[in-house]
C-alpha cells in the first residue's frame, strides 16, 4: 500500500511536470512483486506503464532484457546494472508469457 | 488470425455459430478489450498508451468520409508537449542548403503564401501493429490509427523556395515542439528527401477539416505529406532544414525502417543501406466500417457491406468482395473520388438469404497494379499491415 501511494505520488508529480498531462495513468495497477516500486518509478518516468501491459502476452526474459537495455543505450533512461537485474527480475516474474 | 477458423466455418456450411465457436473466434481475433478514455478537446477515443498519448479511432468514428477532428487519432513517441501559443509560435527555416534562412509567423504563412486545401488520409506506420500474430512490441493498435481529413496550409516548397534552396541540398530535416522527458533521449526529427520536400503536394498545413488543428494534431501547423505514412507529418513544427547531407538522427538510422526490398513503394535512397530502408508510401489497403466481426445481420434483409480504401496516391482501381472463401471475387461499388490521397468508400449488397455463418473477404486493388495480399510480411517493428481483411457475419 505504501508503495501504491508512493507510485501515486511519483504520477502526481509527473503529471505536473508534463504540459499537456492529464487524468488517467494513475489507475493502472502493476502486479505485486519483488521489484515493483522501483521498475514503476524508473519506466514511468518516461512513458506511463499500460506499455508494460500490452506488451506483456508475448513478452519473455530475454525480450524483456532487450527492451530494458534498449531504454537504457537508445533513450537514456538512467537505471544502473543492478536496478537493471532487479526490474528485469520483475518483468520476466510478472509480465511475461513465460518466465 | 481469425481467417482459417472463419473459412473452416464458411466451408462447413453455414450453421449458427455457438457460445464456445463464438468465443474462440472472438479471442482469435481483434475483439480484444479496449478502453475508451478522452483527451481534452478530444471524444472518446480508444486508449492505447496513456503518456505519451496514443489513442485510435473506434470503428463508429471511422463511417464519415471525412474523420472528425475530435475522432482523430492521436500518435506521439515524446511525453512532453507544450500547448503553443499562436501569436508566439515561429517556425525557422534554414540549414547547411538554406541560402536564405528565414522565421516566420502563422501571420505570415496565411498572407504571404497561397493558400493549399486537399485531402489525404493520414495512417500511422504501425496502423494495425497489434494484430501481427506472431506479436510485435510497440503500441498495440488496432485499426484506428487512421483518419481522412482535407488539409490546408501552404506548400512547403514555396516556403523553401524563399529561403533559397541549394542545388545539392538532399534532405528536409522537419523538427517539432514535443519534446523528450529526459534529455538522453533522442528528440523526434523526421527528414523526407529534397524531391518529396518540393512536390506540389507537400503542405505546412494548419487547418483540418475547415478548422484549426487540434492541439494533439499538431497545432499550429504541421507537416503533411500525402501518400506518405504518418511518421513524417511532423507536429508542431518550429524548424525546417534544408540538409546537404542525409540525416542521422535517431528516428530515421534506427526505427521506422523496413527490410530493404521486402515491400512496394518508393524508396528514399540518401537513407537506404543494403539491411534496411525507411518506410514511405502507404500500402493499398482496405477497411470495412459498417460492421464489425461477429456482427449481426438480419436473414433476408438488405445489407450493405461498406468501407474505405485507400493507397498512396495512385488511386484506388476496385474494391472486391468474396463471400466464398476467397474463390470468387466480385466488384463492390466505388464512391466519390475524392482525390487521389484520400480514401475511396466502397459499398457492397449481401446476399443474407442463407441463415448462418456469412464470411467475408475484401480486397483492394491500386492503380499501380498492386492488391492486398494474403499473408503478411513479416517486419521487426510491425509496419504495413494490410492484408486482406476477413470478418464472419452471423447472418440469422
Amino acid at each position: 500500500m505504501r508503495g501504491a501511494l508512493a507510485d501515486m505520488a511519483l504520477w502526481a508529480a509527473l503529471a505536473g511536470a508534463c504540459a499537456g498531462a492529464f487524468a488517467g495513468e494513475e489507475t493502472i495497477q502493476l502486479h505485486d512483486g519483488s521489484g515493483r516500486e522501483l521498475t514503476a518509478a524508473r519506466c514511468a518516468t518516461c512513458h506511463s506503464l499500460d506499455y508494460l501491459q500490452s506488451n506483456a502476452p508475448a513478452m519473455d526474459r530475454n525480450t524483456w532484457q532487450k527492451t530494458v537495455q534498449k531504454m537504457r543505450d537508445r533513450f537514456g533512461a538512467p537505471i544502473t546494472d543492478q536496478e537493471a537485474q532487479q526490474i528485469l527480475d520483475y518483468l520476466a516474474g510478472s509480465y511475461a508469457a513465460k518466465p | 488470425m481469425a481467417s482459417r477458423r472463419d473459412l473452416l466455418l464458411a466451408a462447413a456450411g453455414g450453421w449458427l455459430l455457438g457460445g464456445t465457436a463464438r468465443r474462440a473466434l472472438a479471442a482469435d481475433a481483434d475483439q480484444r478489450q479496449d478502453s475508451l478514455a478522452t483527451l481534452p478537446g478530444k471524444k472518446p477515443l480508444i486508449r492505447r498508451t496513456w503518456r505519451p498519448p496514443n489513442f485510435e479511432t473506434p470503428l463508429a468514428d471511422l463511417v464519415p468520409a471525412f474523420t472528425p477532428n475530435e475522432a482523430f487519432f492521436v500518435r506521439y513517441h515524446l511525453a512532453v508537449i507544450p500547448e503553443i501559443d499562436v501569436d508566439t509560435w515561429r517556425l525557422k527555416i534554414g540549414g547547411s542548403g538554406a541560402q536564405k534562412p528565414l522565421v516566420v509567423t502563422l501571420r505570415d504563412l496565411k498572407h504571404d503564401y497561397k493558400r493549399v486545401t486537399l485531402t489525404a488520409v493520414n495512417q500511422c506506420s504501425g496502423n494495425r501493429r497489434g494484430l501481427f500474430t506472431p506479436h510485435v512490441p510497440g503500441v498495440q493498435w488496432g485499426y484506428g490509427a487512421i483518419g481522412n481529413a482535407e488539409w490546408s496550409g501552404v506548400r512547403l516548397r514555396d516556403v523553401l523556395n524563399r529561403a533559397g534552396v541549394a542545388a545539392n541540398a538532399v534532405e528536409v530535416v522537419l523538427n517539432g515542439a514535443d519534446v523528450p522527458v529526459l534529455p538522453a533521449t533522442p528528440d523526434f526529427l523526421k527528414s523526407i528527401p529534397i524531391e518529396r520536400a518540393l512536390d506540389e503536394n507537400t503542405l505546412i498545413a494548419f487547418e483540418m477539416n475547415g478548422h484549426a488543428l487540434p492541439h494533439w494534431n499538431g497545432a499550429p501547423a504541421r507537416l503533411v505529406v500525402p501518400g506518405w505514412t504518418g511518421t513524417y507529418w511532423v507536429k508542431h513544427l518550429t524548424e525546417i532544414r534544408v540538409e546537404t547531407a542525409p540525416f542521422d538522427g535517431f528516428w530515421m538510422k534506427s526505427d521506422y525502417r523496413i527490410p530493404t526490398g521486402a515491400f512496394p513503394g518508393v524508396r528514399f535512397k540518401t537513407q537506404e543501406t543494403p539491411e534496411t530502408t525507411p518506410i514511405t508510401e502507404i500500402l493499398v489497403n482496405s477497411l470495412v466500417t459498417s460492421h464489425a466481426s461477429l456482427a449481426r445481420v438480419k436473414h433476408g434483409a438488405k445489407v450493405e457491406l461498406a468501407g474505405k480504401a485507400w493507397d498512396g496516391g495512385a488511386r484506388i482501381a476496385a474494391v472486391e468482395i468474396s463471400t466464398d472463401g476467397r474463390l470468387s471475387w466480385q466488384a463492390a461499388t466505388l464512391g466519390r473520388d475524392l482525390g487521389r490521397f484520400a480514401w475511396r468508400e466502397f459499398q457492397y449488397r449481401l446476399d443474407t438469404s442463407k441463415p448462418g455463418a456469412l464470411v467475408v473477404a475484401v480486397r483492394a486493388r491500386s492503380g499501380d497494379g498492386t492488391t492486398q495480399p494474403d499473408k503478411l510480411t513479416a517486419n521487426p517493428a510491425g509496419y504495413h499491415h494490410n492484408i486482406v481483411q476477413t470478418l464472419t457475419l452471423e447472418v440469422g
